[in-house]
């Protein structure tokens, strides 16, 4: 493919991680990928500027040692990553150079300049050719599979292929290399186009050989009552998850991608601690997934750039877990895509936007921060591929404003776009309420717009008995709000009932523990039946001689629901607290 | 080959510019001024032959004459056991009265993060004997966190408190922008507490060059590396980091950058965490803990430094009117100790007793605007007394184990079982029975 004498340039200026560089000969291409040589390392960059002969270079690593005059390679293709059976379990950097199989400095440091292959190249997969000679296939036609832990690996047309081509020969079953051929396609013009394991992938271009894009109807289960029964996420769905710092969102996105049912999570840990990381390299191969009977790392793939990393490749390792994404939707796999933080990828931008010169937008942040924020974002979605089979990327990002103010351009710019928000509260995080998802401020369009299908699954009241609740809440934290100004004795008794019954809503169901074996994932057929038993506790008419009574009759009602949480569901437990709840029931209701 | 110069071109704030051939990035040079003096800098741009010198010094009374000489390394830091017991300024020369280490055994400063799968999970319980750290924040070995405060309170006693409590191997403080009686308490209290032979001190005094802030944390944190790397438990202390990102500031606005937030440079973040995260439980080695202050200017925690900074670090203990905040306090890595280290009971008394005081404090309020008070008001406020007593008092010098037991009498004398909102297994076990 790259025909062309390969350009070269030498340096002229260094500034940070930004490199000026003098091309004398040969064509740029912005975007594309060059190496800096800087004695006997190589250090990948890319173009990110050019003006006249002069190109500007981010370099994705350390530029300690560059010289003036050192010499720059252009390699004529764009940041790309590999795309092949072998990418589950793997934990990568930004770039996709898997953390494993990297030499260590004193056996700890990470060193520069190394990129070994993503997938291990000498494994021998079994293909099963699914295509015939003489098949018309297109771009992502799937030609054959191999298993890759518990999934079929689709082998397909090239992704980028234009038009349609013809399968010319392929391989019998048997075992093969990602490098091996496996099928040979003829394209309208007669060429022969050699199909292997392996492709590559431009990261900044999303991936888009499906029939169609669907509009998301059905939920993702997470397991979190708050999110899946108040603001749900549909399968292929887009949201985000601000919070000032010690809110929660990573613990969310931990139990996200712990619990939540989908076949593939593609975790990228962007410019966050290496040590959230560390623990989900460690914990996840010993949980299992209870969809497959292995175990969670099967169906993960890390993205780590940690907050020491450099940070070019910060901006790469969004869309390095993206196109990952991408790629196995196209197999017909629900994929969920966690990002941690984009706040940090917007943060690399500004840094490089800067050295760049660039006229600064708000808080200095770039004027093109909304529009790269939106395409991101764009690239989630429910697909039907030509095949009439479906797959989903559901992206859900934490973003982390600024002292915690929403009102800053990343959040603003991601609330735009995105389809559910679940706000991080820390007036509740500080009061130990997890999640903290404010229950008021959040919202999520998908609960709409799913009504039906989640009225026919669940129970054919189910939106309308959520968003009674969620009335309840506002009208608790209202009175919660009076009683401040007026005190209890200012309010009617009835009033009193409502914040007593927000109160325990939030206290037994919104609230879960994520450090509990039982309560930190709670199925959807659990949370149907407990919603439905406490819909109805909420809705009892009581009656109570004096407040002191009521308070007290609803910390027993509450306790028994809280300590029905802590109980496997269908264990003797658990339904001797459901009697126990509607013994209380009958108890105060009024005569 | 060394090469000399003579003849700098500009110098704005700290920062020289001349024309240099053959320079690499953040090499270190030698600048000599007219009168003798000396000072490291560092190269921090280079555009065609246009190098800009970081000069750890400052520039203030630098001639355009000055010698410079360029070094063809970057900064670095001897290491080995002698530095135990030493004490350096910000560019690492003796303050002592000590002769200088010699040139052997240099290592680089700021060098690359550590792999992430070289790391494990941190599982070490550090006990304080203050309760407010141990029961409801507790430390975890290899833990990086900042006591958040406001000028005036007592941030570096709990440092130096916490620092002499944590029984590591080595001890290593970076002083930044210290006043000369913090150096002369700090190294007061390590010699009495019998650990100054385990310690190496860097101290930039508020005195001192601004520039040299900046390589503090860094020097600090290279040798801490070594020891860790040979398997030593090591603990730094870093203080106050607020000064060390007001010099990141000055460098910033000198360099003609855009900034992002009140001044600071756009990537305040990634600088922070660069030194945050060297703290690291190695696999098959020692460990870094760090323990810092940052100063909040103006007691605003939303102020670009300590908001970084908690974005940062793995929760941070927040000092206020001389005790620990429950509220505004968080260690990320409790969950890795409490219950499965220490007591089983330990979760449950933590955040029952959190939200119960965070409901005292609701009712504070409510009883601050004149309203009657209601039986349960009185829980609360009787509650709210004991807690300060018992628990956020500094004076308070007690094991976890005792401070649960005082956890489960505080919530015994003030409520009913079924008003705290704990697993009936450990209501059965633990809530004090009646006598
Ligand atoms: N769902 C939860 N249940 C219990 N504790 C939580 C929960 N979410 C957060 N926490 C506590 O808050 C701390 C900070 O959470 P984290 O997700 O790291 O915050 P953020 O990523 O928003 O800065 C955690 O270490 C944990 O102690
Ligand atoms: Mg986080």
């Amino acid at each position: 493919m790259n025909q062309a004498p390969a350009t070269r340039g030498k340096i002229t200026g260094v500034n940070g991680n930004m490199v000026s560089v003098d091309v004398s000969e040969g064509s740029l291409i912005q975007n594309e990928v060059a190496f800096v040589n800087c004695g006997d390392e190589r250090l990948k960059a890319e173009v990110i500027k050019i003006r006249g002969r002069q190109a500007s270079l981010q370099v994705f690593e350390d530029t300690r040692g560059v010289r003036v005059g050192q010499d720059v390679e252009f390699s004529g293709e764009l940041l790309s990553v590999e795309l092949a059976p072998g990418l589950l379990g793997m934990t990568y950097d930004g770039l996709q150079n898997p953390l494993e199989h990297l030499d260590n400095r004193q056996g700890f440091f990470l060193k520069r300049g190394q990129y070994p292959p993503a997938v291990d190249q000498e494994k021998r997969w079994l293909f099963n050719p699914t295509a015939k000679p003489g098949d018309r296939v297109q771009a992502g036609s799937w030609l054959g599979w191999v298993q890759e832990l518990h999934y079929p690996h689709q082998i397909m047309a090239p992704l980028n292929m234009l038009g349609a081509a013809t399968v010319k020969s392929i391989v019998e079953e048997g075992e093969y290399t990602i490098r091996d051929t496996v099928a040979v396609l003829e394209d309208g013009n007669g060429r022969e186009i050699p199909i292997s394991m392996l492709q590559t992938w431009p990261v900044k271009k999303p991936i888009r050989a499906y029939a169609e894009r669907l509009y998301p109807q059905e939920m993702m289960v997470t397991q979190c009552r708050i999110i899946d029964t108040f603001f749900p996420v549909g399968r292929g769905g887009v949201a985000c998850v601000p919070g000032p710092f010690g809110a929660g969102k990573t613990v969310l996105q931990h139990i996200l991608a712990k619990y939540a049912q989908v076949d593939i999570v593609i975790v990228v840990a962007c410019g966050e601690r290496a040590g959230e990381v560390v623990e989900t390299i460690i914990t996840f191969p010993e949980l299992e997934d209870p969809k497959t009977g292995g175990s969670l790392m099967d169906r993960t793939i890390i993205i780590c750039n940690t907050s020491s990393m450099p940070v070019a490749a910060r901006d790469a390792s969004v869309y390095t877990g993206v196109t990952l994404a991408e790629y196995y939707r196209q197999m017909g796999r629900n994929v969920l895509l966690l990002a941690d933080s984009t706040s940090r990828w917007a943060q690399a931008m500004r840094e490089m936007s800067g050295r760049l010169e660039e006229i600064p937008g708000e808080e200095a942040f770039p004027a093109y921060l909304e529009s790269r924020i939106a395409g991101f974002y764009e690239r989630g979605g429910q697909v039907r591929l030509a095949n009439d089979e479906t797959g989903s990327v559901t992206l859900i990002g934490t973003v982390s404003p600024a002292g915690g103010n929403f009102e800053e351009p990343v959040t603003q710019g991601t609330l735009k776009v995105v389809s559910a928000f679940h706000g991080l509260s820390r007036k509740r995080s500080d009061e130990r309420r997890y999640p903290a998802i404010d229950p008021i401020d959040s919202w999520s369009l998908y609960l709409k717009q799913m009504e039906k299908s989640l009225n026919a699954e669940l129970d054919p009241e189910w939106v309308p008995m959520v968003v009674e609740c969620q009335d309840l809440l506002r009208r608790g934290s209202q009175v919660g709000r009076m009683m401040t100004v007026v005190g209890e004795e200012g309010v009617s008794q009835a009033d009193l009932l409502d914040y007593l019954r927000s109160d325990m809503l939030d206290a037994v169901y919104l609230q879960q523990n994520a450090f509990d074996a039982v309560d930190q994932a709670c199925s959807m057929k659990r949370q149907l039946r407990d919603f439905k038993l406490l819909v109805r506790a909420l809705r009892t008419k009581f009656s109570f001689p004096d407040k002191p009574e009521a308070r007290r009759f609803f910390a027993k009602l509450q306790d028994a629901f809280y300590q029905k949480n802590y109980c496997a569901e269908d264990s003797a437990d658990y339904t001797q607290y459901e009697t126990k709840i509607e013994n209380l029931l009958a108890e105060g209701v009024a005569p | 080959m060394i090469k000399a110069y003579n003849r700098i071109t500009n110098i704005i704030g700290d920062i020289a510019e001349l024309d240099a051939k053959d320079v690499s990035f953040n090499e270190l040079a030698q600048v000599t001024n007219h009168n003798g003096e000396t000072s490291l800098a560092q190269v921090i741009r280079m555009d065609g032959d246009r190098v800009s010198l970081q000069v750890f010094a400052g520039a203030k009374g630098l001639s355009n004459g000055a010698k410079v000489r360029f070094l063809g390394h970057p900064m670095t830091v001897h290491h080995s056991d002698a530095l135990l017991g030493r004490i350096f300024n910000g560019s690492g020369v003796p303050m002592d009265g000590k002769p200088p280490m010699d040139e052997s055994g240099q290592v680089d400063i700021a060098g690359p993060s550590v792999n992430p799968v070289k790391r494990i999970v941190p599982h070490n319980f550090i006990e304080t004997r203050i309760p407010m750290i141990d029961v409801f924040n507790p430390l975890v070995e290899s833990q990086k966190l900042p006591i958040f405060s406001q000028a005036g309170e007592p941030y570096n006693e709990l440092l130096a408190r916490v620092g002499l409590q944590a029984q590591a191997d080595v001890i290593v403080l970076g002083g930044i922008g210290l006043k000369f009686d913090e150096y002369i308490f700090f190294r007061q209290t390590f010699e009495e507490g019998g650990v100054m032979d385990r310690t190496v001190m860097f101290v930039h005094t508020a005195a001192d060059p601004v520039v040299e802030r900046l390589l503090v944390p860094d020097l600090a944190l290279a040798v801490a590396e070594q020891f860790g790397v040979q398997g030593k438990r090591v603990l730094v202390l870093l203080t106050d980091m607020t000064a060390f990102a007001d010099a990141l500031k000055e460098i910033n606005v000198a360099m003609e950058q855009v900034p992002s937030n009140l001044g600071y440079p756009g990537s305040l973040y990634s600088d922070l965490a660069a030194r945050y995260e060297k703290a690291v439980d190695f696999k098959g080695a020692g460990s870094i803990t760090v323990l810092a202050v940052t100063t909040m200017p103006g007691g605003d925690v939303t102020h670009p430094v300590p908001d970084n900074t908690g974005y940062i670090t793995e929760g941070q203990y927040y000092l206020d009117t001389g005790m620990i905040n429950p509220f505004g306090s968080l260690s990320r890595l409790k969950q890795l100790v409490i219950d499965s280290v220490t007591r089983e009971d330990h979760g449950a008394v933590m955040n029952s007793m959190i939200r119960l005081y965070a409901r005292a404090q609701e009712t504070k309020k409510k009883l601050a605007m004149g309203f009657e008070v209601t039986e349960q008001d009185e829980k609360y406020l009787k509650y709210a007394d004991l807690f300060v007593d018992r628990f956020m008092d500094l004076r308070v010098d007690v094991t976890l184990e005792k401070a649960l037991d005082n956890g489960w009498k505080t919530m015994a004398e003030c409520f009913e079982p079924e008003e705290v909102g704990i697993k009936k297994a450990l209501l059965e076990k633990y809530w004090p029975k009646a006598e």
